[in-house]
């Protein structure tokens, strides 16, 4: 050994170093990177519960077209502030906030609409401008103080329930105020939040006998809820913006590692500020949807909704950690949590088993992103 | 063009001007002094704590220097965060990597430089173009990668190191900073990051290479600044000074009888 020239001895370095670099990319075929995608072990789940209540509810009228639109417009409604809870978890930052926004966002568009006589439009825009005020706010601290997130936004949680109930009390005398729909008048706003689309197309599906008519010559299912349309469209521009943009990027590397993202002239903190305003937003639109659904803002709406969007977010394959994630997963995971949580109203169980099942699906799907997460950094 | 480019060739690209840090009471760096020109290794060496870091990170926008001047190609320089300095030309590996294992090569590669494609109204990352060019640059260093999407954490140490140096080199950078990049690394992968420094220098940027290890500083290196305690000991080139008198003049006189009481060699 000792005789082998120092040249040919790197060139045999240089050699078993090339080798051992190959052997290692090899390992990436195509099945294991499908596996690493975050949202595969959500579409494993959804594909799971829809065999599941296929086989015990599929003649329960669960996958008739009214049980249909009936899932889908829960799931829709937890799509909206799940996608903001992933961008946020990816982004490294939770918002527990979330559903105190939503009784608050609610608040702010009835309040003024029914004891200020202001307008649909103006309180709309009202409660938008205050919610994004809210996040900023949320964000600002979070970035300021480098504060965790979860203590920060528990006591926006806090703070932002009390103020709903102690407002609507002092401006109302009531903590529900209802009347939201009348005060409303012909104005757009109800039919942009909470109208339905494309009726003419459901009247002639009605016609041509793909759906049942009810007794009054209506079709059973009148068209699609403007709620879908909402999330639909704000989950395609949460994942376009993810995946393809430059925000894109530094919402990962934030969520990653901040100091590296800074270091190499990443706007970490426009960006955790911009996602703790993203999610007020969308909260925001839930509420919305809601007062004008219902007619009436109370001021326990969204109770418990943060960790609905979060549990969806996980399931969809976020690591809590964050840095790691996508918006498509975050929708599989409202899908499976809106299809699991009506399917059980058709099956006929108790209502109960439904928590049990949400914490399995929770312990499970972390489980398995942890797994996936080693896989992908290599196991180190 | 040529005489500019003369004068531009005997400047040094970074000068050091009695640069003192503070950190509240803590004396972190006082009144040091060192420069680096082009087509050099210039080593930092220094015990732990000696102020390696806080130096370089002064020099990086991390931190502001409680006195004194940096001056980059003859300018004053006064860096307010990281992004002054990649503008000035001046990178930085950081000792805490600034790689993110979870992304992908090619979204490291370009973190904070995306490239974007224009579409209408919209700006998209040209993601075609950031792989081909993650893929071309890696390879010009001898790392083939397959998959340019694949996540970093699934690279070894030393690739990680080289992929955070060709960003640097790719990006533009005339001083490349390394903060102890073979400290983590074995034997092979080391020599894979000491030989891509040679190839960086080669192609005329400025080098500083923090090490604890003398061996791999004296591999590489042109001159060598050794500090302590906040304070430089001197700079000397290769030719002023043996790899022995390198180790002695770093450890410190006190230190190596200690050493050569146990018998060890280092
Ligand atoms: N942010 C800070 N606040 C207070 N003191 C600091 C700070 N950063 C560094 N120091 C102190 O400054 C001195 C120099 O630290 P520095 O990190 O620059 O050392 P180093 O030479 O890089 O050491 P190592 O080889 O261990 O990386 C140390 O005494 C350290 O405790
Ligand atoms: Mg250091």
């Amino acid at each position: 050994m000792a005789d082998v020239p120092a040249a040919e001895k790197t060139a045999q370095s240089e050699q078993i170093l090339q080798k051992t670099r190959d052997e290692r990319m090899k390992r990436q075929t195509r099945g294991r990177k499908f596996l690493q995608h975050p949202e595969f072990g959500a579409l494993a789940g959804v594909i799971l519960v829809f065999i599941f209540f296929g086989v015990t509810a599929g003649d329960s009228g669960m996958f008739a077209p009214d049980g249909v639109l009936n899932w889908s417009t829960v799931s829709a409604q937890l799509i909206l502030i799940a996608c903001a809870a992933a961008l946020l978890m990816i982004g490294g930052e939770f918002d527990l906030s979330v559903g105190s926004m939503i009784g608050f966002a609610g608040m702010m568009i009835a309040i003024p609409m029914v004891y200020f006589g202001w307008s649909a439009l103006a309180s709309t825009l009202f409660a938008f401008a205050g919610a994004l005020a809210v996040g900023f706010l949320n964000g600002w601290i979070v970035v300021r103080t480098r504060l965790p997130s979860f203590i920060v936004t528990l006591a926006s949680l806090y703070i932002l329930r009390g103020l709903t109930i102690a407002l609507s009390i002092v401006f109302s005398n009531r903590t529900i105020v209802s009347g939201v729909k009348e005060a409303a008048g012909d104005s757009i706003i109800p039919a942009l939040f909470s109208g339905i689309a494309f009726r003419p197309l459901f009247v002639w599906f009605a016609e041509i006998g793909v759906f049942d008519k009810l007794a009054d010559g209506t079709p059973a299912v009148q068209g699609v809820p403007a709620v879908i349309l909402w999330a639909l469209g704000l989950a395609f521009i949460a994942h376009v913006i993810l995946t393809r943009t430059r925000v894109g990027n530094w919402i990962f590397a934030a969520g990653g590692d901040a100091n590296a993202a800074r270091n190499v002239g990443v706007p970490v903190t426009r960006v955790k500020i911009a996602l703790f305003m993203f999610t007020a937003f969308c909260a925001t639109v839930y509420a919305t949807n809601q007062i004008f659904e219902f007619g009436s803002a109370a001021s326990d709406r969204g109770l418990l909704k943060e960790f609905e969007a979060i549990i969806a977010a996980v399931i969809g394959g976020c690591l809590l950690t964050g840095g790691y994630g996508s918006i498509v997963g975050a929708c599989f995971g409202a899908l499976i949590f809106g299809v699991v949580q009506m399917g059980i109203l058709f099956t006929g169980v108790p209502n109960d088993w439904f928590r049990v099942f949400l914490g399995a699906m929770l312990l499970t799907a972390v489980l398995f992103n942890n797994m996936i997460r080693r896989r992908v950094t290599g196991e180190r | 063009m040529a005489a500019a480019e003369q004068t531009h060739q005997d400047r040094p690209l970074i000068e050091v001007k009695d640069v003192t840090k503070f950190f509240g009471p803590v004396v972190a760096l006082t009144g040091v002094s060192m420069t680096v020109n082009a087509r050099e290794v210039h080593c930092l060496l220094g015990d732990n704590g000696a102020g390696k870091s806080t130096l370089i990170k002064t020099l990086s926008g991390v931190y502001q220097p409680s006195e004194g001047e940096i001056r980059v190609e003859g300018a004053p320089a006064r860096f307010t965060n990281p992004r002054d300095a990649l503008d000035a030309g001046v990178a930085t590996v950081f000792q805490d990597l600034a790689m993110i294992p979870l992304l992908s090569i090619t979204r490291n590669f370009f973190m904070g430089r995306e490239p974007a494609k224009r579409k209408g109204p919209f700006a998209f990352i040209d993601m075609k173009h950031a792989d081909a060019v993650t893929r071309e640059e890696m390879k010009k260093i001898g790392i083939d990668i397959r998959d340019p999407q694949q996540a970093v954490g699934t690279l070894s140490g030393g690739e990680r190191q080289c992929v955070a140096i060709a960003r640097a080199v790719y990006f533009g950078a005339k001083v490349l900073i390394l903060d102890e990049p073979t400290s983590a690394l074995g034997v092979a992968q080391t020599s894979m990051v000491l030989k891509y420094v040679r190839q960086v220098r080669a192609r005329g940027l400025g080098v500083i290479f923090i090490t604890h290890n003398v061996r791999h500083a004296y591999a590489v290196g042109d001159r060598f600044t050794i500090l302590n305690r906040g304070k430089t000991m001197g700079t000397f080139a290769k030719s002023e000074i043996s790899l022995d008198a390198l180790q002695t003049m770093m450890a410190g006189d006190k230190e190596l009888q200690d050493l050569a009481e146990l018998e060890g060699t280092i």
